[in-house]
């Protein structure tokens, strides 16, 4: 390692005090500094920390946005959502290569440039978008490509390239509580202390316990702000929608000798673009929310796991924290208060849409691979570093900031009896106003589809690829947690679409995002795919679909995660509502390879010079049975 | 205190506190098949050959904590279809030639697929390539053969204290390593009477010079099949080193 | 004994090394037994070239996995004729020692043994239209046709395809007991 590479390397370790829980952040410093991530790197950082080197290796190479071999100077990659594949980002790819005279995923010859795809960036709105050497550009146009190829061509600074490219539109269509708000920052936190003042007793506090080890004795606001998030019947936004009032007390109930607060912003589920907007459009709302969790559970340190694809995003974040901090928002003694203190750090991920699984991300805060924990143990007992942690997503803690400075039944009012609140939906697809629509839950499908523009829909998938598909004869059914509870991706296809093609992205998607632990997902996903392909390319049968099933049962009851256990829903859904779009493309009802056997002897057939009818195979067998 | 107990397949299991379902089993002689699991460390739960439905949900038998009263089936024909479909998928993900194999006889994943009436490997193979690694003196690394139970891993940093072994790559991706800037066996600190030697279920980490010595007829599970050998795998007092 | 006809068997070798045919012939004695319930088709033991000619086959047994053109076209042929097709041996199942070629490029491999290799007359890889092309990688053979049975094994000991074929012809769905299961 050279001299000055050493020396950069020595300031990220120390800026991280060494510490190997910030093995991520050093990671990607150490690669936006050094280009990529040689053995020599690895072995410098490794010792930094004092951990092994494969441990370090080990991390680095579950990440898809850590490279262990250089990527070119240039690394541009491709969002390939369906949303994106819809608005043409295979033939701008495909451009791109021809320009650049490249075949994607490789690096040119020279070292320059390579090209490639990668899971959604969360611009579903405003695609084909790309990555370039991590920063996000959306709207991406064959003129575009054209002028992007010669700045690469002449090694142009990013920082160089038009600046209207990076913009990144909130396109809210459909403003309520959330992207409408208008609470000044720490608002809601005083009206916590002020609760506090107003409940002298603590036996009216659903509990009195943890706060005692953040907040001077006394103090009732904590139990009191627990009380309201409880009475708002707020549940978590993240797709699973677990009661937040009851995961905030079993976790200010928790023993340990200190508390978490996370905010879940790896927002990773194909269509969902949320939680962009809300940190672009409300960062105080989120972490005035995060800070209320604090509060309640005794929480003096927060971190905001924001996506990679989201970089953009973190120095204007840091800086809203930095007001807040100037503020007497965060810090020590916050709004004067004795003993109230609370700080965040944001930690970025590095592309790994299962580090939105909150065990998963707890290990990747933590610098490791990011692999979903057995559980129980749960988080909120044995979260971050072993300690109780509260985890949730980015809408949830903007919703529960407003319930703090509103109160629970104000916020119960809304929605319906059993999802108090909004939404926030993500909606990208066939519609003429894709963006953010926020909706009191119990909207019905139907509304949405009609607010947003979207005609002749053959199916909408809601929550993303996890979630569910449903046809026109459902569009009556509900935006809530008791008909289709919701991540809040909405993604519509109208009738040109081929809905084999919408599903074969999605499969291509949990395969290449399986974390690898456990056999059933890491093989079944792959199986799935190579199913998927076979089916594509031709060659699938009545064999193959009863092959689907199979393994889909495998892997709802044997995978280790919720990724495992929903990689096969949208084809269940989709053979269940949409069977035609399967059936038109099965060769037979028989058995087929699932590779062409004719093409099989290509290179036997070009070494040889051969071409006479023996040295091909008919890809009909010569007899049926 | 009287003895707890749960039900596995009607049979009455008495458990301790703090054993899980699989633990609980194997000592009461049931055997449960697994392969990331083994008694001198903690669960794992990877490998999931292990699920059982308990209370008619499924669960894996080795992270569940046993509880009195759980009604466990493993026993079923949907279970053991599921097992097979497990060993399967295993058997096409890597390249499992057992005709070449000096693990071939002593071998869990074979031995299980015996267990199991596993005829067909079923699926399209991958056919991976995986290069082997015979740089050290002592010992030879056959990645071919990895199912990627961690039990090295495991094995070498809580028992050992070496950390030689470790994963990178995601997905169908992921891979065993080595913890040298070479990526070579020859350059840690690994020795053959290492723990990490000794605790790999397939035919990954061999002793060179060793092989084939046991003659057809009379390796490990040739004379009575895997469950017969359950009082191999019931728990033991944890392993000095081995976190709690 | 009733005058219904004899159970036809048809056996071919793929990508084999007959291994899997010798202990088929090593039941021994009790090929007299066998011949008492089935006749002989195509097969390396007959030495009839090609199935179907004498009417439809009860059952083929293919050793061997699929590594060229000839291999498909024998495959082929059998799950035409055969109403049962076995996978017989580990190279049928999982493609064997030939599948060990697959993770090389096949390009690589004739070049190396036809153009590299010293003591090779650099006579170039031949391309005689007689012989059957290569193909790109081995496969076992239930990747290429519908396989009904695998009885797996390196070979098959003489019991298990004994066993196999006792359970087969009596109508039993084939169950092989410990110590007749090998991979091996």
């Amino acid at each position: 390692m050279t001299e000055p590479t050493s020396e950069k390397l020595g300031i990220i370790l120390d800026r991280h005090r060494r510490d190997g829980t910030r093995l991520m952040q050093i990671l990607r410093e150490t690669q936006e500094a050094l280009g990529w991530l040689s053995p020599p790197t690895l072995t410098a950082i490794a010792q930094g920390i004092g951990w092994p080197r494969a441990k370090v290796e080990g991390t680095a190479g579950f990440y898809s946005f850590f490279h262990t071999r250089p990527m070119g100077e240039y690394r541009v990659l491709w969002s390939d959502n369906i949303t994106d594949r819809m608005l043409g980002s295979l033939d701008l790819m495909q451009a791109m290569c021809q320009k650049l005279w490249l075949e994607p995923g490789r690096v040119s010859e020279d070292g320059l440039v390579s090209v490639d795809t990668t899971s959604c960036t969360g611009m579903c709105d405003q695609g084909p978008a790309v990555l370039v050497n991590y920063r996000a550009i959306p709207r991406m146009t064959l003129a575009r490509v054209e002028q992007m190829v010669e700045l690469i061509r002449t090694r142009t600074p990013l920082a160089e390239w038009p600046q209207a490219w990076f913009v990144v539109e909130d396109n809210i269509r459909r403003a309520d509580i959330l992207l409408g708000n208008d609470m000044l920052p720490g608002d809601a936190l005083k009206v916590c202390l002020a609760r506090g003042a107003d409940q002298p007793t603590m036996e009216t506090a659903s509990n009195e316990r943890s706060f005692r080890e953040a907040i001077h004795t006394g103090d009732a606001g904590p139990g009191a702000t627990l009380d309201e998030i409880k009475r708002s019947g707020l549940r978590g936004r993240g797709g699973a929608g677990f009661t937040t009032g009851l995961k905030w007390e079993a976790c200010r109930n928790a023993r340990g000798d200190s508390r978490y607060v996370i905010c879940n912003a790896d927002e990773g589920e194909p269509g969902t673009f949320k939680d962009r907007v809300l940190l672009t459009r409300q960062p105080n709302l989120v972490f005035e929310g995060m800070t209320v969790a604090a509060y309640a559970i005794g929480a003096s340190k927060g971190y905001l796991y924001l996506r990679g694809e989201y970089r953009y995003l973190l120095e204007p974040l840091e800086s809203v924290l930095a007001t807040r901090r100037r503020a007497g928002l965060l810090g020590r003694n916050m709004l004067g208060t004795p003993g109230f203190d609370f700080d965040i750090e944001i930690h970025l991920g590095a592309g790994a849409y299962i580090c939105g699984e909150e065990s998963a991300l707890i290990e990747s805060l933590e610098g490791k691979r990011g692999v979903p924990r057995n559980r129980p143990p749960y988080p909120v007992t044995n979260g971050f570093l072993n300690q109780p942690t509260v985890v949730n997503n980015v809408e949830t803690f903007a919703a529960a900031a407003l319930v703090a400075l509103n109160g629970g039944d104000w916020y119960r009012r809304i929605g319906t009896p059993r999802s108090a609140g909004t939404k926030i939906l993500s909606i990208s697809g066939d519609c003429e106003r894709p963006g953010l629509y926020e909706y009191p839950f119990g909207v019905t499908v139907r509304q949405v589809l009609a607010d947003c523009g979207a005609h002749d829909s053959q199916a909408v998938q809601i929550s993303g690829p996890s979630g569910i598909c449903i046809g026109p004869d459902e569009f009556d059914r509900r935006i809530a947690f008791e008909d289709i509870p919701t991540a809040g991706a909405f993604m519509i296809f109208d009738m040109r679409r081929d809905i084999f093609d919408v599903v074969r992205n999605f499969i291509h998607f949990f395969a290449h995002e399986s974390c690898g632990f456990c056999t059933p997902c890491r093989v079944g996903t792959t199986l799935l795919k190579n199913l998927m392909d076979k089916i594509a390319a031709g060659h699938g049968t009545r064999y193959d679909i009863n092959e689907i099933y199979n393994l889909n049962r495998v892997l709802q009851s044997a995978a280790h995660c919720g990724l495992g256990h929903t990689a096969g829903n949208p084809l269940v859904h989709t053979l269940e509502k949409f069977r035609p779009a399967y059936e038109r493309r099965l060769t037979s009802l028989e058995f087929e390879p699932a590779f062409d056997l004719d093409a099989a002897l290509s290179e036997a057939r070009q070494m040889t010079g051969r071409d006479d009818a023996a040295a091909h195979l008919a890809t009909e067998p010569e007899a049926s049975r | 205190m009287s003895e707890q107990t749960f039900t596995l397949d009607g049979q009455e299991i008495p458990f301790a506190t703090g054993q899980s379902v699989m633990q609980a089993a194997l000592s009461a002689g049931v055997f449960i098949p697994h392969l990331c699991y083994h008694p001198e460390f903690r669960p794992h739960g990877s490998c999931k050959l292990c699920t059982v439905k308990i209370n008619g949900r499924p669960a894996t038998s080795c992270t569940t904590p046993a509880a009195a009263g759980l009604e466990v089936e493993s026993d079923t024909q949907e279970i053991l279809d599921k097992r097979r479909t497990l060993l399967q998928m295993l058997l096409v993900e890597g390249n499992h030639f057992c005709p070449s194999c000096e693990k071939s006889g002593h071998c869990k994943l074979q031995a299980l697929g015996y267990e199991l009436g596993v005829m067909t490997p079923h699926f399209n193979h991958f056919y991976p390539d995986r290069p082997v690694d015979a740089s050290h003196p002592d010992v030879l690394l056959d990645f071919n053969r990895c199912i990627l139970c961690e039990l090295c891993i495991r094995a070498s940093a809580e028992v050992d204290g070496k950390n030689v072994f470790a994963l990178a790559g995601r997905g169908i991706g992921k891979h065993l390593i080595v913890n040298a800037e070479s990526g070579k066996l020859g350059d840690t600190d690994f020795a053959l009477t290492d723990k990490a030697a000794q605790v790999c279920p397939v035919g990954v980490i061999l002793a060179k010079r060793q092989g084939f010595a046991v003659p057809i007829g009379q390796r490990r599970f040739d004379a009575a099949p895997i469950s017969a050998h359950v009082d191999e795998f019931r728990p033991v007092a944890p392993q000095a080193g081995g976190k709690p | 004994m009733t005058a219904a006809r004899k159970v036809r068997i048809a056996t071919a070798s793929l990508a084999g090394c007959f291994g899997c045919h010798m202990s088929l012939l090593d039941i021994d004695e009790r090929l007299l037994d066998l011949l008492r319930l089935v006749e002989f088709d195509r097969t390396p033991l007959t030495d009839i070239k090609t199935l179907g000619t004498r009417g439809p086959c009860d059952i083929g047994l293919i050793e061997g996995g699929v590594c060229n053109a000839e291999n498909v076209h024998v495959l082929r042929e059998f799950r035409a004729h055969c109403k049962i097709l076995v996978a017989m041996g580990a190279c049928a199942v999982n493609g064997g020692l030939p599948a060990q070629r697959n993770h090389l490029d096949l390009r690589d491999i004739l070049s190396e043994v036809y153009h590299t290799e010293a003591g090779l007359a650099h006579g170039g890889i031949p391309n005689d239209p007689e012989l059957p092309l290569p193909l790109n990688e081995v496969h076992p053979i239930h990747e290429v046709v519908k396989v009904d049975y695998f009885l797996p094994g390196c070979p098959p000991s003489a019991d298990a395809i004994w066993k196999f074929l006792t359970d087969l012809l009596a109508g039993r769905t084939p169950h092989l007991p410990h110590g007749l299961i090998h991979y091996d």
